[in-house]
């Protein structure tokens, strides 16, 4: 590839990303070798298209259009429930990084071109209705809205059994 | 040309649609290369204008999602993702 980063710059990224990962409970893949080749794909993007698109998802070049995959991308938590890993695998569940199990494969959540055209539209038209129940940890009142609360808190750190839903 | 052909075992017409940067498509490629089968591989991230666009219908035909990767077998079987056993069983080693 003659995009590639330098092995410097990679292994800068890499433990950047680890770091803030870490700090809000996420995890990065323990498989570095994998997780370096994505870190490396990440970094091509960057190069490419002025932003870290998913290495696993085609980006058309269009920032608006590439958005939701810019990572961490918007199907990351969702997939991360489901599966135990994110679409790519850059970023697994606390089990999966513990070995304790293995992440299933992803399905790409992604809506196609045609229907995300259509979701941004119905986004736009949509105002005042809650369209995500919304989270409160228990812990530290940190809220968030969205389909599941996260696995861990961003805030304090406390498991995803401590959040109760507030509305 | 954007298609690549790595020579192996015939098994069919076997092409793996890719992006240069995953991970998955790299472990797709590596396990038709370990198999011994022959297969054609593009990556779709690298192209540009036309034939960009020529190669990306050519993957929302058997592929909506237009996700990555994505094998096509004799033009009729078509396997999504790095799925292992799928592959294997597809090109029958």
């Amino acid at each position: 590839m003659s995009d590639t980063a330098s092995e410097e710059v990679v292994d800068r990224f890499m433990r950047d990303l680890a770091r803030e990962a870490e700090a809000g409970g996420y995890h990065l893949n323990p498989d570095w070798e994998f997780t370096r080749d994505l870190v490396r794909g990440l970094l091509a993007n960057l190069e490419r298209y002025g932003y870290i698109s998913c290495p696993c998802r085609l980006a058309s070049g269009d920032r608006d259009d590439d958005l939701d995959i810019i990572c961490p991308c918007d199907y990351r938590d969702p997939d991360l429930a489901d599966y135990g890993a994110c679409y790519c695998a850059l970023y697994v569940t606390a089990d999966v990084e513990a070995g304790k199990r293995a992440a299933d494969p992803v399905p790409e959540r992604r809506p196609p071109p045609a229907e995300r055209r259509r979701q941004k539209e119905e986004r736009a038209a949509v105002p005042g209705t809650l369209k995500y129940p919304v989270w409160r940890c228990r812990v530290c009142g940190y809220l968030c809205a969205r389909d599941e609360p996260p696995e861990t808190c961003p805030i304090c750190r406390v498991p995803r059994d401590r959040f109760e839903r507030f509305m | 040309m954007a298609m690549q052909h790595v020579p192996g075992v015939d098994r069919g017409r076997v092409i793996l649609y890719a992006l240069s940067t995953c991970g998955w498509c790299a472990r797709t490629k590596q396990l038709l290369t370990d198999l011994g089968v022959g297969f054609s591989y593009v990556y779709v991230d690298l192209l540009a204008g036309e034939e960009r666009d020529r190669v990306i219908r050519e993957v929302e035909r058997w592929n909506p999602r237009l996700s990555f990767p994505t094998v096509v077998i004799d033009d009729a079987k078509v396997i999504v993702g790095f799925r292992e056993d799928e592959i294997r069983e597809a090109v029958g080693v």
